[in-house]
């Protein structure tokens, strides 16, 4: 019922959790095995298939099948209570947190099921990072603090380690200029955008394989939101990105491939490009062109 | 609209504006009454060796109550022993974990508890502490304050650790880490102030309790050596010298009951100070 975009289902058998992060220099892509021009088959972060969710009787999900793109942005649009939230948070288990949560189906990670028995939740998180919507550091730690929290409360001690990851990471999300000289500083001393930005650098802190984020420009002002855009292009390089956006010209700003849910069903998969321009469904048409939603 | 109409509402509501003003009035005069005749009769007997000096015989005046003041102290350590942890946990289990039908019987169980007359406590340690101990002691003086402040505590933990937003927990779970530690390590230390000011106003709700220590903790007219043995409290004391016939006891109780209403007062300005940094913070 849905159309993959350009992959195809095997090549998600593809070496296991290849390493997406670089231990060094980050904007430095050495060790890309795709460079430019020579475009080799892409490789699939994320194997979704039939994938239902309940939140008790109620089925808020449909058997959703997609594939998602390691190292691309990949955008999930559709109107208000479409399911988008609750699909990015089944990426990582935390739809577990409502009490009763459950699911069918299988959702892969670079090959391994992340809903098998013996997988431990907080484990998957650990490789899956999440950015939300409200910016919402630690009030009680400094900016430091909590750039390294996600490394100090998993028994990492080592202070060169944590500070050398605190530099590259806020590096990564733009923000080391403006805050290298007050790490002690509490991070609610820092602008919305700031924040949202010190939040993105937290998350890639515990070097997640994948970052999922929900609307995370939504409550920025646009030039907070254009430099969350920019990072976003930025981190692409090296990260698997899955973002929610309520903004269809950010999902056509910045991601590679849209999908569009509709009524907790997955409606269109496909390329942004074609998604925006010329779609398949007449329901993504109408949504994409403002006609409803 | 006839005219007279007008001036009996209006003077409907002066009376009305009056007696409410005079009512609140009267709520704050007992207040000031407490504080006129608490110095007014102890201040002559407020000096250096009050603070310093044991209790001196019948019959000779002078001395003081430090060993009751220590003993006080030592009470609420050991109140807090008991009361913090098991209070805290208690609170952290209702906001964080509890299953909603068994936190509604948790939670009435610890509302009946708070309506239990201090005497009760005094009784049920009498028989659960000292029997077993075979005398009165500082064990169980301590315990019966502790054991009357775990319901205090766990309602104000569940309280501020509830007003903690939720937005935490889920950054702090989506970074990979456990619940146990993201209890412990986000939401216990957002709202460790407010924890802390329920810990504070739990202490100065028990330090004035006399009846329960009337036969736990019993009182002593000397220094207290050891946890097993009696010991002095200030609200102990103060029973003691008010029952007794004679005139230079009767001063040195209003002067006790004076440095009691003193120390509590203290700790709730400490609440005072503590609560405006919270709010100062949160506006940033």
């Amino acid at each position: 019922m849905t159309s993959l975009p350009e992959n195809n289902p095997a090549a998600a058998t593809s070496p296991p959790r290849a390493s997406t992060t670089p231990e060094s220099a980050p904007s430095k892509p050495a060790a890309n095995p795709t460079p430019g021009g020579t475009r080799a088959p892409a490789e699939i972060a994320l194997t979704i298939r039939d994938l239902s969710i309940y939140f008790g009787t109620n089925k808020v999900l449909k058997e959703i099948s997609l594939d998602i793109q390691s190292k691309a942005v990949t955008a999930i649009i559709g109107p208000s209570g479409c399911g988008k939230s609750t699909f990015l948070r089944s990426l990582n288990r935390m739809h577990e947190l409502v009490p009763e949560a459950r699911m069918e189906g299988q959702i892969r990670l670079f090959g391994h099921d992340i809903y098998s028995a013996n997988v431990d939740p907080v484990v998957v998180r650990r490789r899956v990072g999440m950015v939300f919507q409200k910016s919402n550091p630690f009030p009680t730690m400094s900016i430091a603090d909590n750039v390294t929290v996600g490394l100090r409360l998993n028994g990492i001690r080592d202070r060169g380690l944590l500070a050398e990851r605190t530099e590259q990471t806020l590096r990564m999300a733009a923000l080391w200029d403006e805050v290298k000289d007050r790490l002690r500083s509490p991070a609610i001393s820092l602008s919305g955008g700031q924040q949202q930005r010190l939040c993105i650098a937290r998350a890639l802190a515990v070097q997640p394989e994948l970052l999922l984020m929900d609307e995370p420009a939504s409550a920025l002002d646009p030039i907070a939101t254009a430099r969350v855009e920019e990072l976003i292009l930025e981190l692409k390089k090296d990260y698997t990105i899955v973002i929610v956006t309520h903004n269809m010209q950010q999902a056509t700003r910045i991601s590679d491939h849209t999908a569009f849910f509709y009524l907790g069903e997955l409606v269109e998969y496909d390329t942004t490009s074609k998604i925006f321009t010329n779609p398949t469904k007449r329901q993504t048409e109408d949504y994409v062109t403002g006609r409803f939603g | 609209m006839e005219a007279p109409n007008h001036q009996w509402r209006k003077i409907k509501n002066v009376m009305m504006q009056i007696t409410t003003l005079v009512c609140a009035i009267l709520v704050i005069t007992p207040l000031c009454l407490l504080f006129y005749h608490l110095l007014s009769s102890g201040i002559s007997a407020l000096n250096w060796d009050f603070f310093t000096k044991l209790p001196k015989p019948v019959g000779e005046t002078g001395g003081g109550i430090a060993n009751a003041l220590v003993g006080t102290f030592v009470l609420l350590g050991i109140a807090a022993m008991v009361g913090v942890p098991i209070g805290v946990l208690g609170g952290i289990y209702l906001a964080e974990y509890g299953a909603s039908w068994l936190n509604r019987w948790i939670r009435f169980g610890a509302d009946v508890l708070n309506g239990v007359p201090s005497i009760t406590w005094g009784m049920v340690v009498y028989a659960l502490v000292v029997v077993p101990m075979k005398g009165f002691s500082a064990w169980a003086g301590g315990i019966v304050l502790g054991m009357m402040m775990i319901p205090l505590i766990m309602r104000t933990a569940e309280e501020v650790l509830r007003l903690v937003p939720n937005g935490y927990r889920e950054a702090s779970l989506a970074l990979g880490i456990s619940k146990w530690r993201t209890i412990l390590q986000i939401v216990v230390r957002t709202a460790l102030k407010g924890i802390v000011t329920g810990v504070l106003l739990a202490l100065a709700r028990v330090a004035g309790e006399t009846a329960p220590l009337l036969f736990t903790a019993f009182g002593n007219r000397y220094w207290n050596h050891n946890l097993s043995d009696p010991i002095a409290a200030v609200p102990l004391q103060i029973f003691n010298y008010a029952i007794s016939p004679y005139e230079d006891w009767h001063r040195q109780a209003w002067a006790g009951a004076l440095v009691l209403l003193l120390v509590i007062t203290l700790i709730n300005v400490s609440v005072r100070v503590l609560t405006r940094d919270r709010f100062s913070q949160s506006t940033h």
